[in-house]
């Protein structure tokens, strides 16, 4: 571990806002796509490199930062979204929120029984803010294809938190879940296209025909 | 371990030749034929018994065969129900559902089999996935909602649980232990690891296997996708995807029980269990789409399985009973309900009524079907559910029993006053009649699985209840 690994995970929550600030689901996909990168760069600084390390980095650059959002992009073209609808709590609101959830993440972090060489590290308070920050995207995104990008925030701390530990994880569980990603997101982008098919509007809140009637 | 390998192989191969039949009407019958190859699988490597190799990431213990006796059975039963049922809706193209069938087949038998937890998160996810074009089958709007929520929740909730596995491998971490995830390795360690993050990791793992399994408050995504997918669908994602959660469940219940101190746990899964039952009680009164009823009745369950890992004891083999009580009768009322939602075009109570006179068979088998799953003797649910209250008394949870004995009560009422009109009503006067009739391969399929129920009920054949006794062993505290 040194500053250049804490330096990309001040990017990380830089971007973190910039995802729960933007209005534009463009710049929004993009910016995912930008901290897919900065994902897959940081296992090559924590740990000795060996062919384990760099076949993580490969799928994960792969993965976050081409595939996938390229994948939305594509699920966006044809919806022809440019600019989401106004988020519950509105931009502003999400910008606090995500700015409270990284004070959090770190007061919380800093008490976390941690092992005694991870003390001091950005790296579980990040992934703690960037999971608090995928949850707030989560529910206050109206748009379906916005809530997906909440989920990736979401899936995005998690990984940060399994660089502890890459040790632990096999390649082929890791692969295997990065390929599971895809594929959930995937169905995810054919769920999108069908949804504006349907509802002539990808926003989530007119999803009500199913309840409880009385 | 040969066997177990073609256990997964076999499923998947099915789904490359679906994939390559060109035509829908012969396309299904890979189904049948796929599944009873896999289940005839399924009793030779629980007869056979493959010798436990300690620190492997694939074992086949005694929960494991419970479970794939019980997804054997009920995917046999499902596949061939769904040859007929095909051929009913040969309209709609069907290569995406023969596949995603027997793909989920496959993710299940290894989940059955993983005793590394990465790897069970694996084909836990995989399951989810393989499920989510086949609730979308009839493609439509209402479809279409319910799909989202299925995914979405779902896929929320299988990354929380990502996080408690996390979680669980960096306390090893934090003892100073050589990282591991198996299962045997992780039940050694447990009274080593530190016990906040031990509980992070179960109350995670307790929301994202909760959210697959669909314990309330993380339930919404269920009635949904009951509802709106095929009855053939609903019976595996109800009998299938929610045991798959459980198993999950039970894997981290295994390691946190094996720590010592295990109040708090008993505390969360009592305090969930009775939650998500009281929440299904709530809906399942008044509730007048038979579909969305059984849904609720999954969530019940569900919360009858957490409430018993919690009680511990007597439970437990009560618990290993009701794996196999539950996922059968739901096969058959969700069977049962898909020839029901087609002889009347409708799944409200108020259009479909009268099961009994229009299409007899199926009116019976919903009936006693809904005896079975109410815990009514002489079905295996009776065994089972008797064992929870008995444990809730025994073992020092009075309150939970009282409130067990009135929810079920509730319960029974409940769908009591949906599946009546549903099989006795007046049949409407004024709507088309539609073309549907009972056919045996119909009809066989969910009375097979009834009977399959009612006889282990009465007689539970000496190698299942041995193996039911080792299962629950597995899940005992080593005192």
């Amino acid at each position: 571990m040194n500053s250049a690994t804490d330096q990309l995970l001040v990017l990380v929550l830089l971007i973190n806002i910039l995802i729960l600030g933007t209005r534009r689901t463009r710049v929004a996909i993009r910016a995912i796509a930008a901290q897919g990168v900065v994902l897959g760069i940081l296992p090559l600084l924590i740990h000795a490199v060996n062919a384990h390390i760099l076949l993580i980095t490969l799928f994960v650059l792969l993965a976050k930062g081409v595939l996938i959002p390229w994948l939305l992009l594509g699920a966006l073209k044809k919806v022809d979204f440019g600019e989401d609808l106004e988020p519950f709590l509105g931009y502003a609101g999400n910008i606090i929120a995500g700015a409270l959830a990284m004070v959090l993440a770190f007061t919380f972090a800093a008490r976390l029984p941690l092992a005694p060489i991870h003390q001091g590290l950005l790296t579980v308070p990040a992934a703690l803010a960037t999971i608090l920050a995928g949850f707030i995207a989560l529910a206050s995104r109206r748009k379906a294809i916005n809530q997906v990008i909440g989920y990736l925030l979401l899936e995005n701390g998690i990984f940060i938190f399994g660089l502890l530990l890459t040790e632990a994880m096999p390649l082929m569980v890791e692969a295997g879940a990065i390929l599971d990603l895809i594929v959930g997101i995937f169905v995810m982008g054919i769920i999108i296209n069908q949804i504006s098919r349907e509802f002539s509007s990808i926003d989530t809140s007119r999803l009500t025909a199913l309840r409880e009637v009385e | 371990m040969w066997l177990i390998t073609l256990l997964t192989v076999i499923p998947l191969a099915g789904a490359l030749v679906a994939g390559g039949i060109s035509s829908n009407t012969r396309r299904p019958w890979v189904l049948p034929v796929v599944t009873s190859i896999h289940l005839a699988l399924v009793l030779a490597v629980i007869v056979v018994s493959p010798p436990p190799s300690r620190g492997e990431w694939i074992e086949l213990d005694a929960i494991g065969k419970i479970f794939l006796l019980e997804t054997g059975i009920l995917f046999t039963a499902c596949a061939f129900y769904a040859v007929n049922y095909l051929q009913y809706r040969h309209e709609r193209n069907n290569r995406v559902l023969c596949m995603g069938i027997q793909v989920c087949l496959s993710a299940m038998s290894l989940a059955a089999v993983s005793h590394h937890l990465g790897l069970l998160w694996l084909a836990i996810e995989t399951t989810t996935l393989c499920m989510a074009p086949l609730v979308y089958f009839n493609r439509n709007a209402r479809s279409i909602e319910a799909t989202w929520k299925y995914m979405l929740i779902c896929s929320v909730g299988i990354a929380l649980a990502l996080l408690g596995i996390f979680f669980l491998a960096y306390s090893t971490v934090v003892a100073g232990l050589e990282p591991s995830l198996l299962l045997e390795q992780l039940q050694c360690y447990a009274p080593k690891l530190p016990v906040g993050w031990l509980n992070a990791a179960f109350v995670l793992m307790l929301v994202g296997y909760g959210a697959k399994m669909g314990l309330a408050p993380m339930h919404t995504w269920k009635p949904d996708a009951y509802g709106e997918a095929p009855g053939l669908v609903g019976a595996l994602l109800a009998g299938g995807l929610a045991t798959c959660g459980f198993l999950g469940l039970i894997r981290i219940y295994q390691i946190c029980m094996s720590a010592g101190e295990t109040h708090l746990y008993r505390t969360l899964l009592v305090g969930a269990g009775i939650f998500s039952i009281a929440m299904a009680a709530v809906f399942l009164v008044r509730q007048s789409d038979f579909k969305r009823m059984l849904a609720y009745s999954s969530v019940e369950h569900m919360g009858l399985f957490t409430v018993a890992l919690g009680l511990g004891g007597k439970a437990l083999y009560g618990a290993m009973l009701h794996l196999v009580a539950n996922g059968l009768t739901k096969g058959v009322l969700f069977l049962a309900a898909g020839n029901i939602h087609r002889a009347f075009a409708s799944k409200n109570r108020e259009f479909a009524r009268g099961t009994l006179k229009r299409a007899p068979w199926t009116g019976a088998l919903f009936l006693i079907g809904f005896f079975a799953m109410t815990g009514s003797p002489p079905f295996l649910t009776f065994a089972s559910e008797f064992s929870f209250f008995s444990a809730a008394f025994s073992r020092g949870y009075p309150v939970t029993g009282i409130l067990l004995a009135v929810l079920l009560a509730v319960v029974f009422l409940g769908m009591a006053l949906t599946v009546l009109p549903v099989v006795f009503g007046a049949p409407p006067r004024n709507r088309e009649r539609t073309k549907y009739q009972d056919t045996p391969l119909l009809v066989l399929p969910p009375l097979v699985l009834l009977l399959v129920v009612a006889m282990v009920g009465i007689w539970l054949p000496e190698p299942l209840h041995r193996l039911m006794v080792e299962a629950a062993s597995l899940l005992e505290v080593a005192p």
